[in-house]
């Protein structure tokens, strides 16, 4: 097999997930004004914003260093190479072998040691104050978070999220209660990574509660177009990881053309319910305190642990 | 691999008995403990329905049958009935640390799956491998029991022993003789009587249902 499909794919996938990542924005707010009985905002307003942003003249503070300038790129990056190593339509990306699960979460570390970086380098008092209650949830989401690939690691016997994504998808139907608490805990932390209502909430500007608003307070115009964009394919990389771990049918391998059209269909229809069941966890559920966050990340670990842990006992 | 479905069932109940320990183990409201408690009942006996049915044990039948009775439906309603008269519906436990109660319960968890794995590869039954899971719950349930200061959630972490024990009974032997269990079933609900007396005495007593004031020897 020649590489210059699976090549293709890897081009195509990686522009789908930068031009898609707005739309599931979109329509997750959608769904969250539904469900609050506003009246909708377009599906399409993120593109408006990020246009408009990028449109704007940029302001930024007179002391700020070039690690403050050049950080917006560094996490649209971050995100970008995540959503090219997820295994979004196909597996056996030629992407793929240059990280495994573990380097995935890396690449998500990366992203927030500069993001938090960036906050403290303006020097103001938000900034502090948002990196340093993101550093809190992420020390304690990460674990969780590795815990929960690790289930799925040793059920397919890989760290490679390629190879897990084959083996999960084309194995015979057996229910496998270590990948229930894997899906919860993962889910836990899908909210907590993703700056989500239980844990912070990513429309707010009230000064006590914001974590990830507070740290990108000081960004204007096409940085802070850049950010946004950035979590929003941060959103849409760990939706496909969750689908890739918990729900991988419909996944065309690499080349495998005619396969594409069905794998867009399921990922589009997953995509969708999850969306929608994202916003109606946020509209039922109340934002935590700040110090109710280790105990909701250490319950994820915790269920991500026993996942594991039932994996083995049960295995016979 | 090469379990059957009613034996992956199993498992998938086994897990969620597990979880709802762990719930148990962090729920702070009274009214919800009753209600996992509930829960982790109909789990049970769902349970033992499945190993009922895949082993064609008929004695097991009468056994799930039991445990809807008087798990699912009669304590919870005892319970109810007696936190309604004691009205201490809204109590809140505040002082436990519950993350460091989960990692230490973990730690209980894998001490209970390392001693079981041995045991159940010498047995051949479909649910061989949830012994470690009762183990595990009965092992939780002894921590609830340590940690908790009031004297509700203490009985319902054993009551939730109890529980553990007879899943444990259930996944290593295919169940206790019908006689046992009927035996333990009426100790149970006897004692969660006696229980209900005593929580108004200690009231009556102490004016609250904290039971650090029983470790005193002398009245101040």
């Amino acid at each position: 097999m020649t590489q210059a499909p699976t090549i293709a794919f890897q081009i195509f996938q990686s522009i789908l997930v930068v031009l898609a990542a707005p739309l599931l924005m979109g329509w997750v707010n959608q769904c969250r004004a539904w469900l609050q009985n506003r009246s909708a905002p377009s599906i399409l307003l993120p593109y408006y914003t990020l246009a408009k942003l990028f449109h704007k003249d940029a302001v930024i503070a007179e002391h700020a260093s070039p690690l403050f300038r050049l950080t917006p790129y560094i996490l649209f990056g971050c995100m970008w190479l995540a959503g090219g190593i997820v295994p979004v339509l196909a597996t056996a990306l030629p992407f793929a072998p240059a990280a495994d699960i573990i380097a995935l979460v890396a690449v998500f570390a990366l992203a927030r040691v500069f993001a938090a970086l960036a906050a403290m380098d303006i020097g103001t008092s938000f900034g502090g104050l948002g990196a340093r209650r993101e550093m809190l949830i992420g020390f304690l989401a990460e674990p969780a978070m590795l815990m929960t690939l690790f289930t799925a690691a040793f059920i397919s016997g890989s760290t490679q999220l390629t190879t897990i994504v084959d083996v999960l998808a084309h194995r015979q139907f057996v229910i496998q209660p270590s990948l229930a608490f894997a899906a919860v805990a993962f889910l836990m932390v899908l909210l907590a990574e993703n700056a989500r209502i239980p844990i912070d909430n990513p429309t707010t500007h009230l000064e006590l509660t914001m974590v990830h608003e507070a740290m990108i307070l000081e960004y204007s115009a096409r940085h802070l177009a850049l950010i946004e964009w950035g979590a929003a394919i941060k959103l849409f990389a760990y939706m496909t990881i969750g689908f890739a771990l918990f729900a991988p049918w419909g996944i065309a391998t690499a080349g495998d053309w005619a396969g594409l059209p069905l794998a867009i269909a399921a990922l589009v229809a997953k995509l969708a319910v999850a969306g929608a069941g994202l916003a109606l966890i946020e509209t039922v559920s109340a934002k935590f305190r700040l110090f109710r966050a280790p105990e909701f990340l250490s319950t994820a670990f915790l269920l991500a642990v026993l996942g594991m842990l039932t994996h083995f006992l049960l295995r016979t | 691999m090469g379990t059957s479905l009613a034996g992956q069932m199993v498992n998938l109940l086994a897990a969620f008995l597990l979880l709802v320990a762990f719930a148990m183990l962090s729920q702070r409201r009274v009214l919800s403990l009753v209600r996992l408690f509930a829960w982790q009942g109909a789990a049970l006996a769902a349970s033992t329905l499945l190993v009922a049915y895949s082993t064609g044990q008929n004695h097991l039948y009468y056994s799930a049958a039991l445990a809807v009775a008087l798990k699912v439906i009669l304590i919870p309603w005892v319970l109810h009935r007696l936190i309604d008269r004691l009205d201490v519906r809204w109590d809140i436990e505040t002082p436990i640390n519950i993350p460091t109660t989960m990692l230490v319960g973990i730690a209980l968890v894998i001490f209970a799956f390392a001693l079981a794995t041995p045991i159940s590869e010498m047995s051949s039954t479909i649910t061989r491998g949830t012994l470690g899971i009762a183990l595990a719950c009965v092992l939780l349930s002894f921590l609830m029991m340590i940690v908790r200061r009031k004297a509700i959630p203490q009985v319902i972490g054993f009551l939730a022993m109890e529980n553990g024990l007879f899943f444990a009974a259930t996944s290593a032997t295919h169940g206790m003789p019908l006689v046992v269990e009927l035996g333990v079933a009426l100790d149970v609900l006897v004692g969660t009587f006696i229980f209900g007396i005593f929580f108004f005495h200690i009231r009556e007593q102490f004016d609250s249902l904290d039971i650090r004031h029983m470790e005193k020897l002398k009245e101040d």
